[in-house]
């Protein structure tokens, strides 16, 4: 039962990831884009969308708090300070995409342009770090809680900040894939040169997503060896490093074949397959203790809610994501296509 | 008290009030321009299109700020309150990730379409799509007061090996009597907010002499829904709620009424201040033993003050329990009469050319969203010293692990983007107001 509903978070978070994913990295992009049209038609490409991306997160979080309280209430507030900025930075965000556009004054729009790339950039890298935290273990205490400062050394061990030299990195790795996934959703939603252009910062961010993939791959087994142990006793596990790399190599070849939709499509896999990869290191363990990773860390099973809500729980949780992802179907097809500038909005 | 304490308190109420300024208007008028949408069609009135299109963009607006304030909640359960969390998680989780998987999730995939898609779809669909983020949004609502019902009268639970709950009843939890009489007064007072909103508008345009068609129907169906759920707020779910609370938690009551000492036939306390340190009020003007009747139905029946109970289970601020009660009480009985006397004058016929009438729906406008934060500080406040009423205390609840000092950074610079967030959001209604109800068909806006 907690491995159904460890899965289960898993799955969200990872839709999250995909989907909020495109419009964070088209907010990454935003500001490379010099022209008001160019930038009309990126906020066009995500316009009816991204509202209902970002619901993924808060139905995560949602479904965490139900499926695992202790998880929840642990890490939510032994990540106090950055989740509060995380906070912030999704206010200014939805605040800047949806306000651009009530004034055509320039010095409105291009404040509101500056909110929205700026806070898109932060919020991946806080992303990125914050999957970091969780991978390398937080210094919890003997009733399961803890608070990190946002650094302390910058140095992984017992001490550790919010910010240190791993979290710096899987923040960067974060913030390259899905500026890498966003160009690609606008090179699919759009034709001529904004097309071309995103397009090609697909290709130049590709050098380094590979290596800073293969540097955090590297860096994750140093810093947390016990990540190896599950794939030791389940080879098969092997199989998700090489779809990792895999998606890479169809995401240069389709890139440089202008096959926007296969490139999208393996970028999708990537970010799938890394947090697959770590979910798959983890488990069960939720949050490895840095302190003393045996006897502390926390579990699916000592984190869990009762079995009689969790088994209530999937009877309204699993036709109701699946009832969410018909709407996603309906909105995505009406909205298909690419976006144009002249005649209705949206 | 321990500081820590109070700026996890004062960091929950002020971001939980400043966010329901919001959703009690985007619940309040959903099912407003449900009705205006089915009138036009019905009718194939293109006026009642152009009030439903105007006020669609008003609720786009508003709809978007109680989304960006709405985030923080969530999230601040476990952030803030996390030995809450894991205490009571078990039980709750379940309504707020079902607001989540249910609510959430419909709105957002909806409310697009409805705001941008009246030209791609048919009138029809159109139409679905406002029905759709009206559900949504009350949906949503419920799911949140079946979960604050649980922390002012815990159902359907069991206590598990280490003491934390868990849920042992979906349909205890989901059929909470608590729950259904703060649903109805809750929803009630959120649709006589959208009713005063758009009455108070269109007295407005009225006295300018702008939109006056317009206008017209915004106060017809401002002032028809207003009393009606004016009405409704007292009765039945005022006095259903009012009831529960008297049965569950009856040293509440006692503080609400600033009854200090046990009586038979205990007076209704109108106007006066309590002063808590000598257990009296100062200038009381009171309707003797009208407290027993409606508690009770019996004239002489004993009412328990607050000294039959022990002081450390007293709401922690009586004075400030009894006031927002009085003035959610005071406003609310004040709303009915401005609703019957505007009614009686749309009646006859003579509204629209009383003036005084009309200025008095317009300066109405603040009122209600007074009175429903009244509201929701007299529930709040009265649950105090629990946070889960006769489980857990609220001092035992918030994050052991976040000082004082790290909840007083985030608490300003909530204070700091609230302000900006409160400015913007004028200032753009301001402009929506002026520039009135036009006959296009809401598109995005140019910019995008």
């Amino acid at each position: 039962m907690e491995t159904l509903w460890f899965m289960i978070v898993a799955v969200m978070v990872a839709a999250y990831a995909v989907l909020d994913g495109f419009d964070l990295g088209a907010g990454a992009i935003y500001l490379a884009a010099t022209n008001n049209d160019d930038r009309r038609k990126i906020l066009r490409a995500i316009g009816p969308v991204w509202d209902g991306n970002e619901v993924w997160l808060l139905a995560a979080g949602g479904t965490l708090y139900f499926a695992f309280p202790l998880l929840y209430a642990s890490s939510f507030s032994g990540f106090y300070l950055p989740l509060m900025m995380v906070l912030w930075l999704l206010m200014l965000r939805g605040v800047g995409i949806e306000l651009r556009a009530h004034l055509e004054n320039p010095v409105w729009v291009g404040f509101f342009d500056i909110v929205f790339s700026v806070s898109s950039i932060l919020l991946a890298i806080f992303f990125g770090a914050a999957l970091g935290n969780v991978i390398r273990g937080v210094p919890l205490g003997p009733d399961g809680y803890f608070f990190e400062p946002l650094w302390t050394n910058f140095r992984v061990g017992p001490n550790t900040g919010i910010l240190d030299w791993y979290t710096i990195l899987t923040g960067v790795i974060a913030l390259v894939s899905l500026t890498a996934h966003g160009s690609l959703y606008i090179a699919v939603k759009t034709d001529g040169d904004l097309n071309q252009r995103t397009r090609a910062i697909a290709l130049r961010a590709w050098p380094v997503q590979l290596i800073l993939t293969v540097v955090g791959l590297l860096a994750t087994c140093y810093v947390q060896p016990t990540v190896l142990d599950n794939y030791k006793h389940h080879t098969i596990g092997y199989l998700i490093p090489v779809i990792v790399l895999g998606s890479l190599a169809v995401m240069v070849y389709a890139i440089r074949t202008a096959q926007d939709k296969l490139a999208f499509l393996a970028s999708t896999f990537y970010i799938v397959a890394m947090l697959v990869g770590a979910a798959f290191a983890l488990y069960p363990v939720v949050l490895p203790a840095s302190t003393d990773p045996d006897y502390r860390s926390l579990t699916i099973y000592n984190t869990a809610a009762g079995h009689h809500g969790l088994t209530v729980g999937l009877f309204w949780c699993i036709p109701g994501i699946l009832l969410a992802t018909g709407y996603f179907v309906l909105v995505f097809r009406m909205f298909r296509g690419k976006v144009r500038l002249e005649g209705e909005g949206y | 008290m321990d500081s820590a304490l109070l700026v996890h308190r004062i960091h929950f109420a002020f971001t939980i009030t400043f966010h329901y300024l919001f959703p009690q208007l985007t619940m309040g008028l959903a099912p407003l321009i449900v009705i205006l949408k089915t009138i036009a069609l019905r009718r194939n009135d293109e006026t009642y299109h152009q009030a439903a299109r105007f006020w669609a963009k008003i609720f786009g607006i508003n709809f978007l700020f109680g989304v960006v304030t709405g985030i923080p909640m969530e999230f601040q359960f476990g952030t803030n309150w996390s030995h809450f969390s894991r205490y009571a998680g078990g039980v709750i989780g379940q309504t707020l990730a079902m607001e989540g998987v249910f609510s959430f999730f419909l709105e957002s995939a909806f409310l697009g379409l409805f705001l941008y898609g009246e030209k791609r779809l048919s009138p029809r669909a159109h139409w679905w799509s406002a029905m759709a983020v009206f559900l949504g949004s009350w949906l949503s609502g419920f799911f949140i007061i079946v979960t604050d019902a649980f922390m002012q009268h815990p159902v359907g639970y069991s206590k598990a090996a280490d003491g934390s709950l868990q849920l042992s009843s979906f349909w205890e939890l989901i059929l909470n009597p608590w729950a259904w009489w703060q649903y109805a007064h809750n929803m009630s007072g959120a649709v006589i907010t959208g009713s005063i909103v758009m009455a108070s508008v269109g007295a407005f345009y009225l006295l300018w002499g702008k939109f006056e068609t317009h206008a017209r129907i915004f106060v017809r169906v401002g002032v028809v829904s207003g009393l009606i759920f004016s009405v409704l707020q007292l009765f039945p779910t005022g006095d259903g709620q009012g009831r529960m609370i008297a049965l569950n938690q009856p040293v509440t009551l006692a503080a609400m009424e600033a009854l200090f000492v046990s009586q038979p036939g205990a007076p209704l306390i109108i106007l006066g201040q309590p002063n808590v340190e000598q257990s009296k009020i100062d200038n009381p003007l009171q309707i003797p033993q009208a407290l027993s009747f409606l508690t009770y139905r019996a004239w002489k029946a004993q009412v328990q003050g607050l000294n039959a109970f022990p002081p450390d289970l007293w709401p922690q601020n009586v004075a400030l329990l009894y006031y927002s009660y009085h003035i959610m009480v005071g406003l609310g009985t004040i709303f009915i009469a401005i609703m019957l006397l505007a009614a009686w004058l749309l009646w006859r016929d003579k509204l629209f050319s009383a003036h005084w009438m009309l200025w008095v729906l317009m300066l109405a406008l603040p009122f209600p969203y007074i009175a429903n934060t009244a509201g929701w500080i007299t529930a709040e406040l009265g649950r105090q010293p629990w946070l889960v009423y006769g489980l857990m205390r609220t001092a035992d609840g918030y994050s052991k692990m976040v000082s004082a000092g790290n909840g007083m950074f985030t608490l300003l610079g909530f204070f700091g983007m609230y302000t900006v967030l409160g400015i913007l959001f004028l200032f753009l209604v301001h402009r929506e107001i002026e520039h009135g109800p036009v006959t296009e068909i809401n598109l995005a806006p140019q910019g995008i």
